[in-house]
């Protein structure tokens, strides 16, 4: 009985490997939701593939997430936002080289009543200060992403102390952007989130955006090859080849190329 | 095939759930190529006694002896035991014989379900789910399938005490050919009429002991003890 | 809500229109899961069985085990898959990670337990009808099982759907192992989950309303081999 159980477990799971390993010629993308909810790597994928024959298979978590599975070893590229975490990542070995690729920056939304009073402030330092002296609500990824690690900072050069509000007006919900946007719309708080999601997202319902352009909302975006010497089975020549593309001047022109409603939402800006 | 069962013995043989004492003491011998009807009450613990003596049922104490030997698995592949509501299994006739046969090392597999299927009359339903047979088809199917299993012995428990006369004379004809084939017949009923018509010997039971042992003519004719005289006149209760 | 209603609009207009892309998420969750459920049974409906039959010291315990386990929660499920399979895993080296074969590993862990759990309870209730005569006869354990098993085939079948409908409607285990990757492993669940993230709600319920329908057909198809075999009276 038990070598029959044995006998036909393996026979299923030879059926799939064909399918797993037909397309010999892909890489794994340790990714963020931003880059895949706004719709971009749907556009500029197929022409790299197109271009290399590699298929590009992305796996979207948040910048956290994607760090350490990347240290892991399970993926083969990291295209993540969160500089101070990704040259930590190289400086430890874990990668070979950040590049810049492209940026676009952060926004704060919030419910049309605006109970902070902090719609069309330039200062985001100020407009935090205002949400927390009003106890307005605030939705916080919570999640160690990119965009988290950035609120994180920014709470932090307006000297305020949110996690110990925890509970109360700040919520910390340790979710991706769009589940947060979900909720925080739901429960009239305010949010941040990079702008490519926002545009992109669908159930917006009346909330707006509040405060933009702000210098210290930006929000880089880079590249890493993750290293093959902790991990020899990092693909690392279709890897490399993905970053050349990636920096270079078709994937840079295919950046700058996606538009949503006619608004591009990133801008290229590899060196 | 090693020495035969019988004598079959049993020696201070005794069966107790919690305090009650259910079988109690009893020295029995059953030997002869006929058939021995053990007779009694309700409740005058005739079915522990046959599920003691087929090693279904371990004794609290005392000791049973097929042919001088204890129960055994082998042993007991050599008696059968036919239960009062026998188990249909979810299958038809003959994939119930099947089963039975699969268990034992035979060859003739086919000629034997077959003989199974007319011994017990059921040729024409052999593939009808056996659960939806009637009480006492099941019970054909039952016994004729203990037969083709080639037992020594084969034990039953009131094979026919929920059958009407027709069902029940169908019984005892089976009964009577596993007879003639050879095979010793240990039969339980509380029906007098049949172990008048189908029994050699008889042993009487009453609360747990063998009050009284042999010949059947004897028995009903001329019964040695106050309590099988008061059973036959219908006036003995547990 | 207008989700509500304008999903069932887009639902139906999904299963209609049968877009190459919705139909390859929906054979995939089909091969996946069932491929899931075909594993688990071949392991859970003998250990499940043996359970019921066989009696040894422990067995109580183990019963215990498989019945806590069965709320075993999906992501926890992943994670240890993840752990087992990621290239810094003791697996890593079958390069199953972020495929199909991840989530059927992954849907097959979580739902094992179930099946083994149903089965011995099935099984058990069987066994109690048919104990006498297999004692009687000096049926050995395996022996037992294997005929319990296949007179309760149609029991097991429900079993077997118990299972179907715990693994299809997953998204915690096959999200962490399968890594929701467009094209090689994006499922149902997962591409609800990846509408819902992108606000998208009523494409998101109405991929549900789809999902819904797929694991009615399955049931559907199920439930009509057991009805053949009930009117042959074998259940």
């Amino acid at each position: 009985m038990i070598r029959k159980t044995l006998l036909s477990l393996i026979l299923i799971l030879t059926l799939f490997a064909p399918t797993a390993q037909a397309q010999e010629k892909f890489i794994i993308v340790q990714s963020t939701t931003s880059t895949q909810n706004s719709g971009l790597f749907d556009y500029i994928l197929p022409k790299f593939t197109a271009k290399t024959g590699i298929e590009v298979r992305v796996v979207a978590v948040g910048t956290g997430q994607a760090i350490k599975n990347a240290k892991n070893g399970d993926g083969d590229v990291l295209l993540v936002h969160a500089k101070p975490a990704e040259e930590k990542f190289v400086a430890a070995g874990w990668g070979l080289k950040r590049y810049d690729v492209m940026y676009n920056d952060f926004i704060i939304v919030g419910p049309p009543n605006d109970p902070a009073g902090i719609s069309g402030l330039k200062d985001v330092v100020a407009a935090l200060k205002k949400i927390a002296s009003s106890k307005s609500f605030f939705a916080s990824r919570g999640d160690d992403s990119g965009t988290n690690k950035k609120e994180n900072r920014l709470w932090k050069s307006a000297n305020i102390n949110a996690e110990k509000d925890s509970g109360k007006w700040y919520r910390e919900l340790g979710s991706g952007m769009g589940a947060t946007l979900n909720t925080g719309v739901g429960m009239r708080a305010y949010v941040m989130s990079d702008r490519a999601t926002w545009a992109k997202f669908a159930n917006k319902g009346d909330y707006k955006i509040m405060v933009e352009g702000d210098a210290r909302l930006f929000n880089q975006y880079g590249v890493i090859l993750v290293s093959n010497k902790k991990h020899p089975r990092v693909k690392s020549q279709l890897g490399q080849r993905f970053i050349n593309w990636l920096i270079g001047s078709e994937g840079q022109s295919a950046i700058g190329d996606y538009k949503l409603k006619g608004k591009q939402l990133f801008t290229p800006n590899a060196k | 095939m090693s020495e035969g069962l019988l004598p079959l013995k049993t020696r201070g043989l005794c069966f107790a759930v919690r305090e009650k004492q259910i079988i109690d003491q009893i020295d029995l011998t059953i030997s002869g190529n006929d058939i021995t009807v053990i007779l009694g009450p309700n409740g005058a613990g005739k079915s522990v006694l046959l599920r003691l003596l087929h090693g279904f049922l371990e004794p609290s104490a005392g000791q049973v002896k097929w042919g001088g030997r204890d129960i055994d698995e082998d042993l007991r592949k050599r008696q059968v035991l036919v239960f009062q509501r026998p188990v249909m299994m979810r299958r038809s006739v003959a994939d119930n014989i099947r089963f039975v046969l699969s268990l034992r090392r035979f060859s003739d597999r086919q000629e034997r379900l077959e003989k199974a299927l007319d011994l017990a009359g059921l040729k024409a339903q052999a593939n009808q789910p056996a659960p939806r047979l009637s009480g006492g088809e099941q019970q054909r199917l039952a016994i004729a399938q203990a037969m083709v299993l080639d037992p020594e012995v084969v034990i039953l428990d009131e094979p026919s005490s929920n059958l009407d006369p027709g069902a029940t004379m169908a019984i005892e004809r089976l009964i009577e050919v596993a007879q003639n084939e050879g095979k010793k017949i240990i039969l339980v009923t509380h029906d007098l009429g049949q172990a008048k018509r189908v029994g050699n010997e008889i042993i009487f039971m009453h609360r747990g002991r063998i009050v009284e042992q042999g010949s059947c003519d004897n028995f009903f004719t001329d019964p040695k003890t106050p309590e099988a005289g008061a059973y036959l006149d219908g006036a003995l209760l547990v | 809500m207008q989700e509500f209603n304008t999903s069932f609009a887009i639902a139906a207009d999904l299963i209609f229109s049968a877009k190459p892309e919705l139909l390859e998420i929906v054979m995939l969750s089909l091969r996946v899961t069932l491929s899931a459920v075909a594993i688990a049974c071949a392991i859970g409906f003998p250990l499940g069985g043996m359970l019921a039959v066989a009696r040894f010291p422990g067995r109580g315990a183990l019963i215990l085990l498989f019945n806590t386990l069965m709320g075993l929660p999906p992501v926890v499920v992943g994670l240890l898959v993840y752990m087992m399979l990621s290239n810094a895993g003791p697996l890593g080296f079958l390069q199953l990670l972020y495929t199909p074969a991840a989530m059927i590993i992954a849907q097959a862990v979580l739902i094992t337990p179930l099946i083994i759990a149903l089965t011995c309870q099935v099984i058990g209730s069987l066994f109690l009808e048919y104990e006498e005569q297999f004692k009687a006869l000096v049926v050995p354990p395996k022996t037992a099982a294997a005929a319990l098993l296949w007179d309760a085939r149609y029991g097991l079948m429900t079993t077997a759907l118990a299972g179907f409908g715990r693994a299809v409607a997953e998204v915690g285990a096959v999200i962490i192992v399968g890594g929701n990757i467009a094209h090689v492993t994006r499922v149902m669940t997962t591409a609800i989950a990846l509408e819902t993230s992108k606000g998208e709600l009523a494409l998101a319920l109405a991929l549900g309303f789809v999902l819904l329908c797929l694991a009615m057909g399955v049931n559907a198809c199920v439930l009509a081999v057991r009805a053949i075999g009930e009117k042959r009276a074998y259940v």
